[in-house]
């Protein structure tokens, strides 16, 4: 028999506990974003458990539907589903379990609130995992627009609609998600490629790839910016946030001029950081 | 070569929080090369920092590492000449420019010979400026007393960078091993002298 402790332990990776993380960080960012006397203790708190229901059910339920691919892939074939040390028909129960929760939560608190993270919920599971994944490199768009749900969740439940700056954070988010998986998609390009997923390396190649990655990051640096005016940054929190941006620009052209394995990492790992630290700043 | 440590990150984790500090309160009162100036070099120093902690000390290997490591003494130099001496701010900032693109030129077109000698000229001149600027305006009494170490901070940087420039040069003063392992405390205690500097001048 199996303790709670040790299933809890076997579902952790099931979550990709950072991913979630940074998810729920950007969820709670865009409804920080729209300031007291909005924001308060108690919506926070539902703010943060519908998310995290949500996430962590769609990401379980998104490694369940990729079981096999994940089975092909060394970087991924150690994970509980693939290793057979979890059923996968309990994990698709826990997976829609959290889901419907965490959707559930949402719409009891706002109609709008609730949509939003469905429509993420959908988009990413249904429209990105089910349908496009397999088929086209050009899945990774609603992928971008899935990760992007949660921070126009987060926006739309502060101020009450949905508004332009919610609209940039999420395309903020949509086009720093590139940098963020295309950078990874050519780090294990060959892991890919095993499993058959179709990825922008392997479709268009890495210098082709290396200029999407370099255009998304300038694009999602002045979305990143205009929302970060918008919501009425004060000076010195946007000459940071410049400053941030002009390192993942930096680094972005340097895949292109001087294109390495070190490089690509930096940018990956600079993306994350860089997306955490713009989410503190506009919560500030 | 010398892998980073758990207490190097910590350091230079520090080193980026201070140097974002500074770019988030600026300096009071300053014109607009000034404040662009500081950003740029708190701002390089900020991004160098994380990307240290990062990639390790690899990210060393770079070519860039060279014109980062004058980016930072020539912007604050002409921070500091915008602020207290704006008559000389164009003229300056024409010098800034000039190195910076000379350094850039004979690194990677002419190396040897050339690039050491540039390299002496434009760090030597804004590592004077940053290290005697501060000192001679604190004694004189044109700014607090505690702007002095702004030029403690100078004089830190300038062995910092002298340090790294040589090392890219192929022309080491110490041994590169000796260099990576005081590199984070010199950027800590540099970037801590001119915070405080900034703050109580």
């Amino acid at each position: 028999m199996i303790t709670l402790k040790a299933k809890l332990r076997l579902y952790w990776p099931l979550i990709k506990s950072l991913q979630t993380a940074l998810l729920l960080t950007t969820g709670l960012a865009g409804y920080m974003s729209a300031r007291c006397p909005v924001t308060t203790i108690p919506t926070m708190i539902g703010l943060g458990i519908s998310l995290f229901l949500a996430i962590s059910g769609s990401t379980i339920l998104n490694m369940w539907y990729d079981r096999d691919i994940d089975a092909q892939m060394p970087r991924t074939q150690k994970r509980p589903l693939p290793a057979g040390v979890l059923d996968p028909k309990e994990v698709l129960g826990v997976g829609l379990t959290l889901s419907v929760l965490g959707v559930g939560i949402a719409v009891a608190m706002d109609i709008l609130f609730g949509l939003i993270i469905f429509a993420g919920l959908f988009f990413d599971v249904v429209i990105y995992t089910v349908w496009l994944k397999r088929r086209t490199a050009w899945s990774i768009v609603w992928g971008g627009i899935s990760g992007g749900m949660p921070i126009l969740a987060g926006r739309a439940l502060g101020v009450g609609a949905i508004d332009w700056i919610g609209l940039a954070l999420m395309l903020a988010i949509l086009f720093w998600i590139p940098t963020h998986i295309m950078t990874f998609n050519m780090r294990y390009h060959s892991d890919y490629q095993r499993a058959n997923v179709p990825t922008f390396p392997s479709t268009y190649g890495f210098p082709f790839t290396r200029s999407v990655i370099a255009i998304s990051s300038i694009v999602a640096a002045i979305a990143m910016g205009g929302a970060a005016f918008g919501i009425g940054m004060a000076w010195g929190y946007l000459r940071l946030m410049v400053v941030l941006s002009g390192g993942l620009l930096v680094l972005a052209i340097a895949t292109i001029v001087n294109p390495s394995e070190q490089v690509n990492f930096g940018l990956f790992k600079y993306a994350s950081l860089y997306m955490l630290g713009s989410m503190l700043l506009v919560t500030l | 070569m010398k892998k980073i440590s758990i207490l190097d990150r910590i350091l230079l984790l520090i080193t980026g929080l201070m140097a974002a500090y500074q770019v988030v309160v600026g300096v009071e009162g300053a014109n607009t090369l000034t404040q662009t100036s500081f950003t740029l070099a708190f701002g390089v120093l900020l991004v160098a920092g994380l990307l240290l902690i990062i990639l390790g000390f690899d990210v060393l290997d770079s070519p860039i590492v060279v014109i980062v490591s004058t980016l930072i003494p020539l912007s604050l130099s002409l921070g500091l000449v915008a602020r207290f001496f704006p008559g000389f701010s164009i003229a300056y900032l024409i010098f800034s420019i000039v190195g910076l693109l000379a350094i850039g030129f004979t690194r990677f077109r002419t190396p040897g010979r050339a690039a050491v000698i540039v390299l002496m000229i434009v760090h030597g001149i804004s590592g004077i400026l940053i290290f005697v600027l501060p000192i001679a305006l604190a004694l004189s009494g044109v700014t607090g007393g505690g702007f002095a170490l702004v030029g403690v901070g100078g004089g830190l940087i300038g062995i910092g960078g002298l340090l790294l420039s040589f090392l890219k040069a192929g022309k080491p003063i110490f041994p590169r091993d000796f260099i990576l392992t005081v590199l984070p405390g010199l950027l800590l205690l540099m970037t801590a002298a001119f915070v405080a500097g900034l703050a109580l001048g």
